[in-house]
């Protein structure tokens, strides 16, 4: 397994130019033949409507894996395919549970579900599932090379369709024209269209190295599509030539993955009419093989809603990828008992403490005694078990709790401000304890630092012989094994060779780890203030990382685009989760532990689940690379935040945009809600801190069974009644956000003198 | 718009040029079309690198590119990053023309390994270190120095300037959610509020019991005894973001006091308030054209008045007059527009009570000081004109009958001042031979002293000159490229009228023009030129080197006789054209006074006849650099 992950570039490069040199000779006809070929199932499911489309997962899963299995044997890897079929064995287990369809919405793959041959199936799902993991899953893109080389092919030579250059520019003003005589409530949605059609169509003519063609069908039409795609216009503009097609990966997305639309259906007959009466195939063509037209009866959208479901890579989600149930409630806080520890002061306070939770627990709504419906199982995923300590810790917790401010509008959280000063333009990361004692810095330079905030000072344990003159049975032994001498308001660790992007210290405060661009993530200890583990997986650079609010597993997300679960004990990733077509930028576990949300750089934002690693959620409005997301409290929404400087805000149950905040001018870096989800809170490159009216949100937003099920939601633009502040900085960029148990915010960011 | 953007877009694609030119950098001649094809390519990929250094810039949460970045993003690629590129700044990268060609080139110094060996250690970068503040205190962000002012100069100002639609920030008016997110998102409710126009209350400047405390603290500290106190008070004054509201009142504070203390001549307290408005004006924050009408006339009060102390033949008030002058200067300087006029009202206010043939001599003082410090400009109309009237007057005073103490120590002030301000602008304006006849001829009884301080401080000014061209030369060269270029052309034109133009395009011209002469060619920056060329050289050469590095004694005495002969080689170089070498050896030598040296051309080819004169002044310079470079010992 070991030598098939140090391999992922070999084998892509391998492939790359072996389909390359295959579709040069003879791509012309095979291209157009399969293309042909593969174009009827498409256009029937989505013709017939997508409730068919939802296939079982269980013969699915059974043919990646066959794929799987026999190209292992074929290498004489048998050794792997033992481990494959014992942990296929383990996997079928997992599919049994009762939310394994949500592996629905997870790829391309689903929708090619029924119809066709076993082997034509078997070729097009180890495609679907390889060809948006390219660079990064190992095993997946292997099967790939060696079981679907014509079908990779396909992709690849897909332009070869040899149209008259020339008539590209009256196609499409064909159809601009036709699109702009349409009635008004079609004209939106079918304009829609314009830009997938004009990557497609540049990129064939560039395929097919019409260049002047090409340069001139750009300069044309660019400046027509929504501006929100400006950044891969500007990408495509600089792919002048076929040999460029080759290495680009966010050609490579336009090329593997299909452009999602979702259209009504009586706009799609229109469509479909007028170019079959103008008998438009070059268009036709582009629009059976590169675009997914999710057809829905009902009226048409309203050019807002359009708007402000489009922007990612790839279009849309399909409806389909959201429908799966995600167990978004919380898991239930375990009964602590009462005193731990016969302190009278602790027993006193458990005393009242009863009665004060009480209240509280109401006000947060689902955590009375029975169990919350949209919970997921208490044992659904293994968590550690509780020590002493964070029972303690809990404990602290609770008491903090009852000593909470109540935010509202009219009671507007204090906000204190940490200024890293001297950092040179390096502070990169930042992260708070979940107790706000320790403010951790990831800097430019490589190094991790550690303050303290409080007046207790950073201790080391003592060193191993100096452990051995300890009395082990004394009370105070943990006292005694700190090093008095080493004790410091900051520590700093050496480790990673490149900047750290990200870092997160886990809820017990015993370990802090580390992302970085050298392409691992390390885990440091606080105790010895040493590094402990590094964990090697992304070859490339690190961007986020995350311990779960229960410890043990952490996530991290980097360049490779792919997210990866890993369990502190375990050197390999657990899970890999597979599916954005950019860069993994941001990583989030969501409070119960069992989901983990990324933010990408092909502006969406996925959640997936950690139990049998499936896409559970696709969310698409962003229209640039996303920074940071953050849950509510409840865990029933998410928000995320983007270079585009708006917030979005989703409910993660129906998987549909709630809400959209306009104010910052510049990325926002961070997110947090305060502890009781009244309040949201937002940091920017622009020097703000901005605080959002989050329960308002939530409660406008009348979500009636049409919209939960078509997800076409009219948003109210009503971001300034929600803005409660904007408190400006002097010249500090905020890159990190964190409420105290007591609902005090702390910002952090580094000055920046200009 | 946006089509014009994105054509651009499109299109753009390195010059094939640059291949050419980089293609001969390596030593291959590259036809046109490979060119082509290759910059296409090498634009592709540089756009591709760039795009994914925007990535690393974005996460390591920077709005600039960095070098750093573009290095990552090589590193991705697989690509060995491009070392010794690691500027934070930008990497000033230098254009030149010529030849039909046009370049940008990333000038990179030849650096003596000596030099920074011997060049103390720079002082090791603070740490990086946290600091706590509050950005908000349940929705209000505190005014403290931490945070940006509640109300910028560009809010002061509207709301000074269109009072009716201002709202008033920090001020609860406006209910409850907007006002708590206080001044900072006054943006948002300045937004919502443009559609109701309102009247401006007429009771704003209400001061919180905090403020009110704050203004007493002060001005208390302001005009009380304790030294340390009033510092403080100043500081405080000065620095913190928070006072516009006060603003009115310390402006009354200010103009009242002054009113009151100038009649009961209370020289300390005028000086406290000076410095209080010196203060005001120090704050970053604050927009003081509103409050300008009360604080100048107090200014001006402080410079002219007849009397300030109650015993003018003791007390140091010309030292006040002086203080509030300077700071009638800085006021011109910063609040003077074409609507206000202040610099010109101020000016005739002072010209009035100048040309006043009454006029005491503490009052002279004033208005002469006032106008000196606007400028040279300002001496050399007004007051140069008039120096042969005020030396009669001082003459009158100090050879004639005697008259009261009070007089003469005025017009001694008078003198002296008239002296320090004149003469350093006679000695940059009025051409070289500084004859003591003409001096009196032209200035009257203060002629002579005049001449002997305009000596004096051309003196001082070219020693300072030297100062600066010696270190120029140690560390960064590229002053020789500026000699070389005067050799290539120096066939042609002639000495002094050439030199200026010169220095304004120093390597560019070097790197055209050594091209049609020199086998120099293919290495680009001059620098090195000049080093190869004193490495080549005989034994002399090795003593500029040693001038250059070591700075120790022996070495330079040694060559310190050859620099005033460089200046006669100077002169030889351009005949020579810089085709025999030993010549150009000297151009290192005479480096240092070269520069001093066209100043010199410039300013004695402007004058009359000057033959005795510049020898002397000659040793004198070339003296200089021995002493300032054993002067570090």
């Amino acid at each position: 397994m070991a030598a098939v992950q140090d391999g992922p570039i070999e084998s892509e490069s391998d492939t790359e130019t072996k389909t390359d040199a295959l579709s040069d000779g003879a791509g012309n006809i095979t291209g157009s033949s399969t293309g042909a070929l593969s174009s009827p199932p498409n256009a029937a499911s989505s013709a017939t409507g997508t409730s068919k489309s939802m296939a079982p997962p269980g013969p699915e899963n059974q043919q990646t894996l066959l794929a799987v299995l026999q190209y292992l044997k074929k290498n004489n890897l048998l050794e792997s395919v033992d481990i494959l079929r014992r942990e296929a064995g383990l996997s079928d287990d997992g599919g049994d549970s009762p939310d394994a369809e949500g592996s629905g919405g997870s790829d391309p793959a689903v929708k090619v579900g029924e119809g066709g041959d076993a082997n034509s199936l078997l070729n097009r799902v180890s495609i679907a599932t390889a060809a948006p993991v390219v660079v990064a899953a190992p095993a997946p893109s292997k099967a790939s090379g060696g079981e679907s080389q014509p079908d990779v092919n396909v992709v690849l030579s897909a332009y070869s369709q040899q149209g008259d250059p020339a008539l590209y520019d009256t196609y499409y003003t064909g159809l601009k024209n036709f699109i702009e005589s349409v009635l008004d409530c079609h004209r939106a949605e079918l304009s829609q269209l314009f830009y997938p059609l004009f990557v497609h169509m540049y990129l064939e003519l560039v395929y097919n190295s019409h260049e002047q063609e090409a340069k001139a069908f750009f300069d044309k039409f660019g400046g027509d599509q929504e501006c929100y795609y400006a950044d891969d216009l500007r990408v495509l503009s600089s792919v002048s030539k076929r040999e460029h097609m080759r290495g680009n990966e966010t050609l490579l997305d336009f090329r593997t993955s299909k452009f999602v639309l979702r259209i009504s259906r009586d706009s799609y007959q229109l469509l479909k009419r007028h170019l079959q009466e103008r008998q438009n195939n070059q268009i036709w063509n582009i629009i059976q093989e590169h675009l997914y037209i999710d057809i829905f009866d009902g009226m048409p959208r309203a050019k807002s809603q359009i708007d402000a479901m489009s922007g990612a890579l790839a279009g849309e989600a399909r409806r389909e990828a959201n429908k799966g149930k995600v167990f978004y409630g919380l898991l239930k806080e375990p009964e602590i008992e009462v005193p731990l520890d016969d302190e009278d002061e602790e027993a006193e306070n458990e005393e009242g403490k009863p009665k004060k939770k009480k209240p509280k627990k109401d006000s947060m709504g689902n955590k009375s005694k029975k169990q919350d419906p949209n919970a997921p199982q208490q044992a659904r995923i293994p968590l550690p078990e509780l020590k002493d300590s964070d029972k303690l810790d809990k404990i602290m917790n609770m008491k903090e709790a009852t000593k909470r401010i109540r935010l509202s509008p009219e009671n507007l959280p204090s906000i204190c401000f940490y200024s890293f000063l001297n950092a040179y333009q390096g502070l990169t990361a930042v992260d708070f304890t979940d107790d706000s004692s320790l403010i951790a810095g990831g800097f430019a330079d490589s190094t991790v630092r550690v303050w303290s905030v409080t007046p207790k000072k950073l201790r080391r344990v003592k060193s191993a012989a100096d452990l051995n003159m300890i009395d082990k049975e004394s009370d105070d032994v943990l006292e005694r094994i700190m090093d008095d001498k080493s004790a410091s308001e900051a520590k700093v660790m050496y480790g990673h060779s490149g900047p750290v992007y990200g870092i997160s210290f886990s809820s017990d405060r015993n370990y802090l780890l580390s992302s970085s661009e050298d392409g691992t993530v390390r885990l440091w200890s606080l105790q010895t203030y040493t590094c402990l583990v590094g964990y090697k997986g992304h070859n490339y650079p690190v961007w986020d990382t995350q311990f779960s609010p229960y410890g043990y597993y952490f996530i991290s997300g980097g360049h490779d685009r792919v997210a990866r679960l890993w369990a502190t004990d375990h050197y390999q990733p657990l899970r890999i989760f597979a599916g954005h077509l950019a860069d993994v930028t941001c990583t989030r576990f969501h409070p119960n532990s069992n989901y983990v949300a990324t933010g990408s750089a092909d502006r969406t934002v996925r959640m997936w689940d950690v139990l049998n690693g499936n896409c559970v959620r696709i969310l698409t409005g962003h229209k640039g690379p996303i920074h940071c997301l953050t849950f509510s409290p409840n865990g029933k929404f998410l928000a995320s935040g983007a270079t585009d400087g708006r917030v979005l805000l989703w409910d993660i149950g129906h998987g549909l945009m709630i809400g959209e905040l306009k104010g910052h001018t510049d990325t926002i870096y961070s997110l947090r809600f305060s502890r009781d989800g009244e309040i949201l809170a937002s940091a920017s490159m622009d020097n703000t801190v901005r605080l959002w009216n989050a329960s308002k949100a939530f409660d406008d937003v009348e979500t009636d069974d049409f919209t939960a099920t078509t997800g076409h939601i009219h948003l109210p633009d009503n971001s300034q009644e929600l803005l409660l502040g904007t408190y400006m900085t002097k010249s500090t960029p905020v890159v990190h956000l964190h409420f105290t148990r007591r609902n005090l915010l702390l910002a952090a960011g580094a000055y920046n003198p200009q | 718009m946006a089509d014009e953007r994105r054509q651009k877009q499109c299109t753009v694609v390195l010059p094939t040029e640059s291949m050419k030119v980089m293609a001969e950098s390596v030593g291959v001649q590259l036809q046109e079309e490979s060119c082509a094809a290759l910059s296409e390519e090498v634009s592709y990929r540089i756009k591709e690198i760039a795009q994914d250094a925007l990535k690393f810039m974005h996460h390591g949460k920077r709005r600039k590119l960095t070098t750093s970045d573009i290095d990552h993003a090589l590193k991705l690629k697989n690509v060995e990053p491009l070392y010794g590129f690691q500027s934070q700044e930008f990497i000033p990268f230098r254009f030149a023309s010529g030849g039909g060609r046009e370049l940008h080139f990333y000038e990179e110094k030849e650096v003596d390994l000596s030099d920074i060996i011997n060049t103390p250690l720079p002082r090791v970068p603070l740490d990086v270190s946290l600091k706590a503040h509050w950005l908000s205190i349940e929705g209000v962000q505190p005014a403290i120095p931490e945070n940006p002012p509640p109300a910028p100069k560009e809010q002061q100002k509207a709301e000074s300037t269109e009072p009716l639609k201002a709202v008033k920030p920090g001020q609860e008016e406006d209910g409850a959610i907007q006002g708590k997110g206080q001044g900072a998102s006054s943006a948002e409710s300045k937004g919502k509020k443009e559609g109701m126009m309102r009247i401006k209350p007429r009771s704003t400047h209400e001061l919180s019991v905090e403020q009110q405390l704050y203004y007493k603290e002060i001005t208390e500290a302001c005009v009380g005894s304790c030294e340390a106190k009033r510092t403080e008070a100043l500081q405080s004054v000065a620095t913190d973001p928070g006072l516009y509201q006060m603003l009115p009142r310390f402006s009354t504070f200010i103009s009242e006091g002054v009113r009151v203390n100038v009649v009961q001549n209370n020289l300390a307290l005028l000086i406290y308030l000076m410095r209080m408005v010196k203060a005001l004006m120090d704050n970053p924050t604050l927009y003081l054209e509103k409050y300008l009408h009360e604080l100048l006339p107090a200014v001006v009060t402080c410079i002219v008045s007849k009397q300030l102390c109650l015993r003018p033949d003791v007390d140091n008030h010309w030292a006040l007059r002086d203080f509030a002058a300077r700071l009638m200067a800085q006021s011109c300087k910063t609040f003077s527009t074409t609507t206000n006029n202040i610099q010109s009202r101020i000016t005739k206010t002072f010209t009035k009570s100048l040309l006043d043939e009454k006029t005491q001599w503490t009052t002279r003082y004033g208005a002469i000081a006032g106008l000196s410090e606007l400028g040279p400009d300002v001496i050399k109309t007004l007051i140069l004109p008039r120096l042969a009237m005020e030396g009669g007057r001082i003459k009158a005073v100090m050879e004639g009958p005697v008259v009261s103490n009070i007089d003469k120590i005025g017009a001694d002030h008078v003198q002296s001042l008239l002296l320090k301000h004149c003469a350093s602008v006679v000695s940059k304006t009025r051409p070289l031979p500084d004859v003591v006849d003409q001096y009196r001829a032209d200035y009257g009884y203060l002629g002579a002293v005049l001449c002997s301080h305009v000596v004096k401080a051309r003196a001082q000014a070219a020693l300072q000159a030297q100062q600066v061209n010696r270190t120029t030369l140690t560390i960064t060269q590229p002053r020789p490229s500026l000699t070389v270029a005067q050799s290539g052309l120096g066939g042609s034109g002639g000495v002094g009228t050439r030199a200026p133009s010169i220095i304004k395009v120093p390597s560019s011209l070097t790197l055209m023009s050594t091209r049609p002469g020199t086998p120099t060619q293919p290495s680009p920056p001059a620098t090195k030129y000049i080093v190869m060329q004193t490495s080549a050289g005989a034994a002399s050469t090795q003593q500029v080197i040693t001038l250059t590095s070591a700075q120790s004694g022996s070495p330079v005495t040694s060559t310190v006789p050859s620099s005033p002969a460089s200046l006669q080689p100077l002169v030889k170089v351009e005949s020579g054209a810089g085709t025999s070498r030993p010549l150009q050896k000297y151009i290192v030598v005479s480096l240092p006074t070269a520069n001093a040296n066209a100043s010199l051309d410039k300013g004695a080819s402007a004058g009359a006849p000057h033959v005795t004169m510049e020898p002397s002044v000659k040793m004198e310079r070339s003296e200089s650099p021995a002493a300032s470079t054993q002067s570090p010992h």
